[in-house]
């Protein structure tokens, strides 16, 4: 246990260290909202100054920092210029978003690419083994955005899903099933559009982690002994490969964190990737880096969880 | 480290030249500027290729008719009065803006004024095939050229982390913690905040490769710490070194041939996931400006709902990227098998 809270140490310097990194990245930058402010004739050099001052942006950038991490702690994460309040706010509405697109494309992902491997891996060599592999190879070609693009055209085409946000306009929507269920259309998209990046990798791995226990020589032996087939998958194969899968499981999340900020702009779903872009244009500042925070963060939470899990599920993990 | 000349290897050989090629020399192949705009022509549909003329005779060499707006707007037929043949190694006007108005021979191309569109033309009237091959290009060379900074800092810092060790080797794996605490697009989107949004063309370019070289350094340097840290230890290094070896010998002679084999791989794993980072940023608009192309500005027009729905020949991009991608998926696998697994 002593070396799990050593992670969780480990993770959160991680984390400070990031945004040390990308608070100086930032204060580099040459031009900021301001300077953008400045060129719109509307309005006087005086505002800017005055406005400058009253965001500290007149300060050095350490004492900006100091300033920065206070208002983290209170879960304010700095002042956003364009929308002119704090950013926390803008932040916990977005991120539930993502947080849902995420969690159900990676639920739906495992879902189809544990069965996908595992009969992959069971079928080596023949054909079944061969289609499949064609098939992630070719669906680990189609980079993601052609993936919503391609989506997005099939929901155009048929008009049966809603392409694009994340409710309807339409104000007739009163009882809680209706909302859910106009809130479950407009996650169809999005949703198998990452799942659709997710499994090609997904399957390799399971594929991979299978064929290694099936080749070894102790399930030779149960077979053998005459163990049954389902018996010794069950029992003698699942559970020493589901170990580098749990490892893969807080990896994917990375792919999957990036992915989705982009399958969010395409499919304008309004979680945090949108959020970013706007801001990114916009040059305000702190909301880009309260996004870069909380993205690395729900990563470094991923792994952590996956370590969590290895923990819990390889005992020579935890005799050490 | 040999690769078998075989069969399948010369496939894989004609297929990386043959998606390569017409992409580096674009010039040569394109048979349009990827800047000429004809407004008379938005959005029309790839030029047909004719053998049989309107009175029924078979050519040999096949011609196209002229495209006209058919009453509404980007609704075309073809004007059968002239026939413009195809030829091939003809010498444009030197109007485009490719090159600096010196003629310039191209592949093929139709008699004068005849016009070729093989995949149709864009909303500005633009030829999507020559635009399509001239930002294959630059996609690729950004791919290359990022592939190339990002390894280069992966080997510097990763042999001598693993090779030297101690505190150097921790600073440098904290910093590679941090790095992959990021995920990538963020870390993409973070250090494209940092520069100026609006640059001159060439610039945008050359820091495009920076940023993707820069924030794909870690993953590499990693790897090939790990694998200096085994191969330090093989004993014919050792006995290297107990013989009074310098460390620049060692590393040169001993450590660096041992890696080899796993850093080509690692090219062709990289040079397909920086050029999808070229698109990715490119297609949100933060990446290689207009008139420029490159893959990712193509695909953006995808994004305009009217295209997507309408306009099919707009497409083609978008399949050219992922044969492109699956020429090198290819590649990468012919040498994990040849010479090294390689997982990142």
């Amino acid at each position: 246990m002593l070396r799990f809270g050593r992670r969780i140490l480990h993770a959160l310097l991680v984390l400070v260290a990031v945004s040390l990194l990308s608070f100086l990245l930032l204060a580099i930058a040459p031009g900021n909202y301001f300077d953008e402010m400045r060129l719109n004739p509307q309005i006087s050099s005086k505002t800017v100054e005055t406005l400058k001052v009253k965001y500290g942006m007149d300060r050095p950038w350490p004492v900006r920092y100091v300033k920065w991490m206070h208002s983290v702690v209170r879960g304010e994460f700095g002042y956003s210029f364009a929308y002119n309040c704090p950013v926390g706010s803008l932040l916990w509405a977005r991120a539930r978003n993502t947080l849902l697109l995420a969690g159900l494309a990676t639920l739906l992902a495992w879902m189809v690419a544990l069965p996908w491997g595992v009969l992959e891996a069971l079928h080596k060599g023949e054909w079944l083994d061969r289609a499949g592999t064609l098939l992630t190879a070719l669906l680990l070609a189609i980079p993601d955005v052609l993936l919503g693009l391609f989506l997005l055209l099939a929901a155009a085409r048929t008009g049966l899903l809603s392409a694009g946000g994340m409710t309807s306009t339409n104000a007739g929507m009163v009882t809680t099933f209706e909302q859910t269920r106009d809130l479950a259309i407009h996650l169809i998209l999005p949703v198998v559009g990452l799942a659709l990046g997710l499994i090609p990798i997904l399957v390799r791995h399971v594929r991979s982690a299978m064929v290694q226990v099936l080749e070894a020589s102790y399930i030779q032996a149960a077979r053998s002994f005459g163990v049954g087939k389902f018996r010794i998958l069950y029992r003698h194969v699942f559970p020493v490969a589901v170990n580098p899968l749990l490892s893969l499981l807080g990896l994917s999340l990375g792919t999957l964190l990036s992915m989705s900020l982009l399958m969010e702009v395409i499919m304008s779903w309004p979680g945090l990737g949108p959020l970013l872009l706007e801001a990114l244009f916009a040059r305000d500042l702190y909301v880009v880096m309260a996004g870069v925070m909380l993205s690395s963060a729900f990563l470094l939470a991923g792994n952590l969880i996956a370590d969590g899990l290895l923990y819990w599920s390889d005992p020579r993990i935890r005799a050490v | 480290m040999r690769i078998a000349w075989n069969t399948k290897n010369r496939a894989l050989a004609f297929v990386l030249l043959a998606v390569h090629l017409p992409v580096v020399f674009a010039g040569f192949f394109s048979p349009n500027g990827y800047a000429t705009q004809n407004r008379n022509l938005p959005f029309a549909p790839p030029t047909k290729l004719h053998f049989v003329d309107e009175a029924g005779h078979f050519h040999f060499r096949p011609f196209v008719y002229e495209s006209t707006e058919a009453g509404s707007a980007s609704n075309y037929q073809e004007s059968r009065v002239a026939r413009f043949p195809v030829r091939f190694f003809v010498k444009s006007a030197g109007e485009d803006s490719s090159n600096s108005g010196s003629p310039q021979l191209h592949f093929f191309g139709v008699e004068q004024p005849g016009l070729i569109y093989l995949m149709g033309t864009d909303g500005f009237g633009r030829d999507v095939f020559s635009r399509m091959l001239f930002g294959g290009r630059i996609s690729l060379t950004a791919g290359i050229l990022a592939t190339g900074l990002a390894l280069s800092l992966a080997i510097v810092l990763g042999v001598i982390s693993g090779f030297y060790g101690h505190w150097v080797d921790t600073m440098v794996m904290r910093g590679v913690d941090i790095f992959l605490a990021l995920p990538w697009l963020c870390l993409l989107f973070a250090v494209r905040a940092v520069l100026p949004l609006h640059i001159r063309t060439t610039e945008t370019f050359l820091l495009f490769v920076g940023i993707i070289g820069i924030v794909g350094w870690a993953r590499p340097a990693r790897l090939i710490r790990g694998l200096v840290l085994t191969a330090k230890e093989r004993n014919f290094v050792l006995a290297s070194r107990a013989f009074g070896a310098s460390d620049f010998h060692i590393l040169r002679r001993h450590i660096l041939p041992q890696v080899t084999g796993t850093l080509l791989t690692l090219v062709a794993l990289l040079i397909p996931q920086f050029l999808l980072a070229e698109v990715t940023l490119s297609f949100l608009g933060l990446g290689v400006g207009e008139p420029l192309p490159s893959l990712g500005n193509l695909l953006a027009e995808l994004q305009k709902y009217s295209v997507l729905t309408s306009y099919w020949w707009m497409y083609c991009p978008a399949i050219a990227l992922v044969v492109l991608f699956l020429a090198y998926q290819w590649t990468a696998k012919t040498l994990q098998d040849e010479i090294t697994e390689v997982t990142l």
